[in-house]
């Protein structure tokens, strides 16, 4: 069982006592944090705290789904880049999979399916979370103008500009947000010191 | 000139409607940043309200010398 004590006076305003935090394993905490923005909180009975955490990066995250049309969190695609892994050529993915399950749907799609086509049903909707495909598609925009964009992710920011780029830093940003809820989880708050009144000399008294 | 004017009459509401995608970011990242340097409601939501408005400031000054830089150079 760990604890964490945060001394009396360093918040603002001021808290007259000090304020005792049961981390229990903080490991645990960790990983559930991970998992599910919040869990880790509520885990070590710091509700309130874990309601917060929930709401406000699943928030983000949702908000930038929904922006995107459901497009913006994928792990990777091919690519003639001779690097390995999923995460080599959808970087923003390694940030967006900071919110735990909520983005593992991109990275079971990517295993199960690199390309993204055996899912297609038909020309305009892949799998959820799936990867793009990396062939033509065609697009006509609202002015009837037709066009063939070289990929389907080419499709997806053309179809959805801007959204596709703002729904793209939400996600990522609740990824971020939620390392530092994770952070939280394992150690307590970042205690800010309080700053310390300097004594008046008797020169300024005089 | 009035072209400009004009031009920028019509550009700036625009941008200001982009914008609206700031509001319920700033907010969640002031509360989720406040949140984890305390540990009770006051100084969480205390902090957070100073944090978004530092932000907002911050962004409005870009925002101000970017519609500077875009006059001189138009």
């Amino acid at each position: 069982m760990a604890k964490v004590i945060l001394p009396a006076g360093y918040n603002e305003p001021a808290t007259e006592a000090a304020v005792e935090i049961d981390l229990k394993s903080p490991g645990t905490a960790a990983l559930l944090a991970w998992l599910v923005p919040g869990l880790g909180h509520i885990y070590q009975g710091r509700t309130g705290k874990g309601i917060l955490f929930f709401v406000c990066v699943l928030g983000t995250f949702a908000y930038g789904m929904i922006l995107g049309q459901g497009k913006v969190v994928y792990a990777a695609s091919p690519s003639p880049l001779p690097i390995p892994g999923p995460f080599y050529q959808r970087w923003q993915y390694v940030c967006q999979v900071g919110v735990g399950l909520a983005a593992m749907p991109a990275y079971l799609q990517t295993v199960r399916d690199p390309t993204g086509e055996s899912q297609a049903s038909s020309d305009e909707q892949g799998g959820f979370m799936a990867p793009p495909r990396q062939r033509p598609f065609r697009y006509t925009d609202d002015s009837n103008n037709e066009t063939i964009q070289p990929t389907e992710q080419a499709l997806w920011a053309a179809r959805n500009h801007p959204n596709f780029e703002v729904g793209t830093v939400y996600t990522v940003i609740a990824g971020l947000l939620n390392l530092l809820v994770i952070c939280d989880a394992y150690a307590g708050p970042l205690v800010i010191a309080p700053a310390k009144e300097e004594p008046e000399s008797d020169d300024e008294k005089s | 000139m009035l072209s400009s004017i004009l031009l920028s009459a019509v550009t700036f509401p625009l941008a200001v409607m982009n914008l609206w995608h700031a509001v319920p970011l700033v907010v969640s990242v002031s509360l989720v940043w406040s949140a984890t340097r305390h540990e009770l409601l006051q100084p969480i939501l205390h902090h957070a309200v100073r944090f978004a408005l530092w932000v907002l400031g911050f962004m409005g000054i870009f925002m101000v010398l970017l519609g500077i830089m875009q006059y001189f150079a138009g």
